[in-house]
C-alpha cells in the first residue's frame, strides 16, 4: 500500500511538472501531497465519496482512506500517524490524553447524523412502539431459535411467528445496531433474513404482516408508503425517529452524530485545509446519498466557521 | 495426411481433456477449501446441528436448515412440474395433431429460455402477492412462490424428455394395445407411460437436479433465513442462496466464514452427483430393455 501511494505521488509529481506552466498562470490546482484518513466504518462512505470528488478536482492530492473503526482510528490519530479521524462518537478521555501526550490538538467537526429506523409492515396494528429492552431480548444471541413469536416479546402481541429482517453481519449498520441494542458490537442472533441489500429488507418487510426489521433512517424516507416506523422507548417514552429527533438526541440509542477530527499539525498543510473545507461543503449532499441524515445549511455554516477559527488560531 | 490427422485427433483429445480437467479442478478447490472448514467443524456437527449461523456471534454449522430449504423448494417445483409436464408430453405424443405439436413444442422450449432472474422477480412481485390474496398470513419471502415458479421453469425439461421417452416406445406395443381394443386413454396411461417409465423417471431426476442447483429464483423470492422447516409460507434459505449471499457480501477470504461456502458447495455437489448417477443407471437399464 505504502509503495503504491508513493508511486502515485511520483506520478502526480510527474503530472504536476507537465502542468507547470498552468500553475504559473495563477490557477489553484497546484495542491499536492497526501491526506491520511482512518476511523469509523460508518463515516467511511461519506469520507470515501468526498475523497473521490476532491481527488477528481485536485489530481495532485492523494487521499488515503482506511476504516479501522473509531477506536482504532483514534489510536493512530493520537500518535500523529493520520491527519483526520472519522468518528461515530465523541473522543474519549483516554484518547484525548494520548493526543495531549503527543502534543496534538484537534478540532471536532460534525458532518452528519446516523439514525436507524425500526420498521414493521403497514398492516401491523399492534406494534407501535418497542422498548430497548424488548429489542435486546429479540436480537441478542441468546434469542436465537428461542424468541420466535410476537407474543414472546410483549404480552398481548399476536401468537404468530415473527419474521426478522436486518443488515448483514459485514455492514456498519449491523455493528451499530448490535452495539446500541445488545451492548456488544456484532453480537446478534443469526436466524433472521440478513442482507447487505436494503432493497431486500424493504421487499421482505413490505410483503410480510409479521415482519420486523431495521435499517438506515434515510432509506426509510424513500419507502415511506410501504413500511411503518416503530417508536423506540429508551426509558423516556416512545420516540419516533425523524430528522428532528435524531438531531436533538431524543431518539436514542439508534440515533447518533458523526464527526471528523482534524489534527492541528495537519491543518498546517494547505491540502488538508482545502480537503476539510471541501468536505464540509459536500458533506450534506453526500451523506444523504449514502443514507444518513444531513446537516442543515445553518449547521454546516457553524461547522465551517468553527474550522476556520481553528485554522486561523494556529497561525 | 497422416500427420494432419494426428494433429486433429490431438486437438479433439485436448478439448475432451479440458472439460475433465475443469471438473477435476472444481472438485479439487471444493475439497481443499472445505478440508479447512472441516478441520474446525466436525462432520457430525455439520450434519446434525439444526442451526446454521456461521456469520453471527452464536456460531452453528448445521447444514440441515439449508438442505431442508433446498429440498422444500425442489419438492414444490416437482409437485407442480411433474403432472403438468407429463400431461403435456402425453398430449403432444398421443393426441395432438402434428401441426399443433410443431407449434407448441418450440413455444414450450421458450419457457426454458427465460432468464432465471426474470422468473425470480416474477415470483416475488407477481406470484407472492397473488398467493397472499388466498392466504394472507403468507410471508413476502417464502418457499411456495419460489417453488411454484421453479416448477414452471422445469416443465419443458420434463415434458420434452418424457415425450422423447414416450416416442421411443416401440410401435408394436402401441399397435398391440389398440389391437386389443384399448381406447386412446388406456393405451396412453396403461401401456405407454409404464413402458416409458424409466425415461420419465430420468427426466424427473434431471429436473430435480436442475431445481436443486437453481440459484436466482430462490435467492430473490425464497428469503435468506436458514431454518429447519417444511412450512412453505415462511422465509427459508437454500444452499445456493447462502453461497450467493456470502460471495456478494464482504466476508474476508480464507476465514472460516468464507470456507463455509465451500462446505455448502460440496454438499450441493454430492446431491447432484448422486442424482446424476441414478439417472445414468436408469437410462442404461432403459436402453437395454428395447434394443
Amino acid at each position: 500500500m505504502r509503495k503504491i501511494s508513493q508511486f502515485i505521488l511520483f506520478l502526480s509529481f510527474l503530472s504536476s511538472c507537465g502542468n507547470g506552466d498552468k500553475a504559473d498562470s495563477g490557477s489553484d490546482t497546484s495542491l499536492a501531497g497526501e491526506v491520511r484518513i482512518d476511523g469509523s466504518s460508518t463515516v467511511y462512505p461519506i469520507t470515501e465519496a468526498v475523497a473521490e470528488d476532491f481527488g477528481n478536482e485536485n489530481k495532485g492530492v492523494v487521499i488515503a482512506v482506511a476504516e479501522s473503526g473509531t477506536g482504532g482510528g483514534f489510536k493512530k490519530f493520537g500518535r500523529g500517524e493520520i491527519d483526520i479521524n472519522d468518528a461515530s462518537r465523541p473522543i474519549k478521555s483516554t484518547e484525548d490524553s494520548l493526543c495531549k501526550t503527543n502534543n496534538i490538538s484537534y478540532i471536532e467537526l460534525l458532518v452528519a447524523f446516523d439514525g436507524l429506523a425500526v420498521v414493521v409492515n403497514p398492516q401491523n396494528d399492534w406494534c407501535k412502539d418497542i422498548t430497548v429492552a424488548e429489542l435486546k431480548m429479540l436480537w441478542e444471541p441468546a434469542a436465537q431459535g428461542k424468541i420466535t413469536k410476537w407474543s414472546q416479546v410483549r404480552n398481548g402481541w399476536p401468537d404468530q411467528e415473527i419474521h426478522l429482517f436486518g443488515a448483514g453481519s459485514q455492514s456498519g449498520t449491523f455493528d451499530y445496531f448490535t452495539e446500541a441494542i445488545v451492548g456488544i458490537s456484532k453480537a446478534s442472533r443469526g436466524d433472521y433474513t440478513a442482507s447487505e441489500d436494503d432493497n431486500v429488507l424493504v421487499q421482505g418487510i413490505a410483503g410480510d404482516k409479521y415482519a420486523l426489521g431495521f435499517f438506515g433512517l434515510a432509506y426509510f424516507a424513500s419507502n415511506k408508503d410501504k413500511l411503518k416506523l416503530v417508536a423506540v422507548n429508551s426509558g423516556n417514552g416512545p420516540v419516533l425517529p425523524s430528522v428532528e429527533t435524531v438531531k436533538n438526541k431524543s431518539y436514542t440509542p439508534l440515533g447518533r452524530p458523526l464527526f471528523i477530527y482534524v489534527s492541528s499539525s495537519a491543518v498546517k498543510r494547505p491540502e488538508v485545509v482545502a480537503f476539510t473545507e471541501y468536505y464540509l461543503d459536500q458533506a450534506a449532499k453526500l451523506s444523504e446519498e449514502v443514507g444518513y441524515v444531513p446537516l442543515s445549511e445553518d449547521e454546516t455554516k457553524t461547522e465551517k466557521e468553527k474550522f476556520q477559527a481553528f485554522v486561523s488560531g494556529l497561525q | 495426411m497422416y500427420k494432419k490427422e494426428k494433429f486433429i485427433e490431438g486437438l479433439l483429445a485436448t478439448a475432451a481433456i479440458l472439460t475433465i480437467l475443469t471438473t477435476v479442478g472444481i472438485i479439487w478447490v471444493l475439497l481443499s477449501e472445505s478440508f479447512g472448514f472441516f478441520r474446525h467443524v466436525s462432520l457430525i456437527d455439520f450434519l446434525t446441528d439444526t442451526q446454521w449461523t456461521p456469520l453471527f456471534a452464536d456460531k452453528h454449522y448445521g447444514i440441515m436448515p439449508l438442505v431442508s430449504g433446498t429440498l422444500l423448494t425442489t419438492l414444490i417445483a416437482i409437485i407442480i412440474a411433474l403432472p403438468i409436464g407429463l400431461t403435456i408430453a402425453i398430449y403432444l405424443n398421443e393426441y395432438a395433431p402434428p401441426s399443433f405439436r410443431n407449434i407448441v413444442k418450440p413455444l414450450l422450449e421458450i419457457l426454458a429460455a427465460v432468464p432465471t432472474v426474470v422468473y425470480g422477480y416474477f415470483a416475488l412481485t407477481e406470484v407472492t402477492p397473488w398467493l397472499q390474496q388466498i392466504y394472507p398470513e403468507m410471508a413476502g419471502f417464502n418457499a411456495l412462490s419460489a417453488g411454484i415458479v421453479m416448477g414452471i421453469m422445469i416443465i419443458p425439461m420434463i415434458s420434452s424428455l418424457s415425450e422423447d421417452a414416450l416416442y421411443a416406445v416401440p410401435r408394436s406395443l402401441r399397435d398391440a394395445s389398440y389391437g386389443m381394443g384399448s381406447t386412446r386413454f388406456q393405451t396412453a396411461f396403461r401401456v405407454l407411460v409404464p413402458a416409458a417409465s424409466s425415461g420419465i423417471i430420468v427426466s424427473v431426476i434431471l429436473a430435480v437436479s436442475r431445481a436443486v442447483g437453481e440459484t436466482m429464483i430462490v435467492a430473490i423470492a425464497a428469503g435468506q433465513q436458514p431454518r429447519l422447516t417444511f412450512d412453505p409460507t415462511v422465509p427459508i434459505e437454500t444452499i445456493t442462496t447462502y453461497i450467493v449471499q456470502v460471495s456478494m457480501g464482504d466476508v474476508a477470504r480464507g476465514t472460516p466464514e468464507y470456507q463455509t461456502i465451500f462446505a455448502a458447495g460440496i454438499t450441493l455437489f454430492v446431491f447432484t452427483l448422486i442424482l446424476n448417477n441414478i439417472s445414468i443407471r436408469i437410462k442404461k437399464r432403459f436402453q437395454q430393455k428395447y434394443e
